[in-house]
């Protein structure tokens, strides 16, 4: 199978900061806005080369949405970046009214999302974002996987020209994709071919995946590993090719498997190719307080629990 | 710029749009609508500093958001009659297939609305953000929102009020209608908002009355004056006391004719207290 090898591991919220740098450089038109946590969001350089551009908007999410929206209004390229939890759930009629009905061209840019952010608890990790967003029409939702791959994930969402949600993390994991890849929206990236069954999996999930396909590999099962960033619009061309050849899927996400990425994936199967599948996701649950390693173990979104839903799911082939 | 006369003729002709729209669709919000005729005439046509034609952007114009996006009636019949589109597109308010929604939005391509409004509380962040995108390209025009008073019933707002001082947005001026009534009730008594003005100058707000809200006179000159008063330092709020239901009798001072519409023959009694000016749609 093929080896990728950790770079030395780094935050995916280190990336979106470094992403922020160089569009400060870069696109005159990027303006940025935060609500009381610019050390969590690592946007202290865009903030120091380009103060005049930054929008410290205290803790008030609502309005920062707002404000997003109307930034737009005079060619400005909002990035509002808060936790998850506060860039989704709470201020979701702002979202849905004044960015997404309105259709404003605005980046919302979310950290800590899912468990991994550890010992805060279930008030500040949130596993419903994915399907809050999903549901908006219009709305992108992008999940990058590692440090290099946010990093170029925020700068290609300045050239999209709509509403985008980019999702992304607090702890330090792998950083495995090559630090030039270029990021295209909406398109699927095959990590390592296989025919026996095929593991699609976004964010966090996707380092585990590659580890649970080694692990695989010496059971003598051949996995495919795709790496699915974004999960609106998804690439449905992608996965029923993979489908087509392996007659299996596993779908792999740090997220409810309700309005996830998996049911996603169901609902392309269901209606072109009808094929089993096992959930990797936590199971309609809040989170708790832990170490990252400890809440992915107990809830079932690591490697191993990757390797059981492809046991699982080999046997309903 | 048009004479009081000819401004007086299209307010009468405003409110005209306005009940026959409601009327004709059964639904809709003529109490408010007819409230701040007045100040949306005067807006419009007297003064805000507008480009011919609409882009989104709005760039080297006065920009204008409204919060309380059910008064869309006085919204549409004074943007058609500003030449935004065209005035017999009136005709389809709220029905299928219409750029005329039951509350303003960007999503049919309706020009002249640059964000959606109905969901209450968010203008005036939405405003906040336009004002910072016309500072960063150093356009000195100004943005003005109106809200409703119940609409200040919503904690955003005051997020809102609070970052526009604390960021010293001057190039805004926020207009509450002070008319006093909400769905359920006079705003004193669904939740007492006591007296604004203190409210607001609490907050770092540069503050001026209207007191007579639906005097076309009064407000030109009120408005004139909170534009003298943009560009130092603090934002300008406008708290403009209308009578909501204005031009109707049997629709004045009270919140009956919120979200209600006019029978036939109350119709026929509205149409009667505002004879026809410019020509009905």
């Amino acid at each position: 199978m093929k080896k990728y090898i950790d770079q030395g591991k780094n935050d995916t919220r280190s990336g979106y900061g470094a992403g922020m740098t160089e569009l400060g450089r870069t696109n005159p038109n990027v303006v940025a806005l935060c609500a009381d946590l610019v050390g969590s969001l690592k946007i202290e350089t865009f903030i120091k080369e380009n103060p005049e551009r930054f929008f410290q908007v205290g803790i008030a999410e609502a309005n920062m949405m707002g404000m997003a929206a109307g930034l737009t209004i005079g060619g400005k390229i909002p990035f509002p970046s808060t936790f998850a939890n506060f860039a989704t759930g709470r201020v979701y009629d702002q979202i849905r009214q004044s960015i997404a009905y309105s259709n404003k061209n605005v980046k919302i840019c979310a950290s800590h999302a899912g468990l991994t952010l550890g010992e805060d608890g279930a008030t500040h990790q949130i596993l419903e974002d994915i399907g809050l967003m999903k549901m908006l029409p219009g709305m992108t939702v992008i999940n990058p996987c590692d440090y290099n791959q946010t990093k170029a994930a925020t700068i290609a969402i300045a050239d999209h020209v709509g509403p985008v949600y980019l999702r992304f993390g607090r702890p330090k994991v792998a950083n495995f994709t090559p630090v030039d890849q270029k990021f295209e929206i909406g398109k699927a990236l095959m990590l390592n071919e296989g025919t026996d069954v095929t593991i699609v999996a976004t964010g966090h999930l996707v380092w585990e995946s590659l580890i649970a396909a080694e692990t695989l590999e010496g059971q003598g099962i051949s996995a495919e590993v795709i790496n699915i960033h974004t999960i609106k619009p998804l690439d449905e061309v992608a996965l029923l090719k993979s489908v087509k050849k392996t007659g299996c899927i596993v779908s792999a996400e740090e997220h409810n498997y309700l309005g996830g990425l998996g049911e996603s994936i169901a609902r392309t199967l269901a209606t072109q190719h009808p094929t089993p599948q096992e959930f990797v996701a936590t199971q309609d649950t809040f989170g708790e307080s832990g170490t990252p390693e400890q809440l992915m173990e107990k809830y079932g979104l690591n490697n191993k629990a990757i390797v059981a839903a492809v046991h699982r799911v080999l046997k309903r082939k | 710029m048009p004479n009081l006369k000819e401004l007086q003729d299209l307010t009468i002709q405003v409110r005209r749009d306005i009940v026959r729209m409601v009327h004709k669709v059964n639904s809709g919000h003529p109490g408010g609508s007819l409230g701040c005729t007045e100040f949306m005439v005067a807006l419009y046509n007297e003064v805000m500093e507008l480009k011919e034609g609409f882009d989104m952007d709005g760039i080297n114009e006065d920009i204008f958001f409204l919060s309380n996006g059910h008064i869309s009636p006085v919204f549409y019949s004074v943007l058609a009659r500003r030449g935004y589109f065209p005035i017999k597109e009136l005709s389809t308010f709220r029905l299928l297939n219409s750029r005329l929604q039951g509350h303003p939005t960007t999503h049919e391509g309706l020009p002249g609305v640059r964000v959606a409004s109905g969901s209450l509380g968010q203008g005036l962040s939405v405003a906040l953000g336009a004002a910072q995108a016309k500072k960063l390209n150093k356009d000195s025009h100004l943005v003005y929102s109106l809200h409703g008073d119940g609409e200040l019933n919503e904690g955003q707002n005051w997020e809102a009020i609070m970052y526009a001082s604390a960021k010293k947005v001057d190039n805004i001026i926020a207009t509450i209608d002070r008319n006093g009534q909400q769905i359920d009730g006079p705003t004193e008594e669904v939740l007492a908002q006591g007296d604004l003005r203190p409210k607001f100058e609490a907050f770092g707000w540069d503050v001026l009355e209207i007191h007579d809200g639906n005097n076309l006179e009064a407000v030109i000159k009120g408005m004139k004056e909170a534009k003298s008063r943009t560009g130092k330092g603090k934002p300008v709020c406008v708290i403009l006391h209308t009578i909501m239901g204005n031009g109707v009798d049997f629709m004045m001072y009270t919140h009956a004719w919120h979200g209600k519409a006019p029978n036939d023959e109350q119709l026929a009694t509205a149409l009667s207290q505002n004879p026809e000016t410019l020509g009905d749609y």
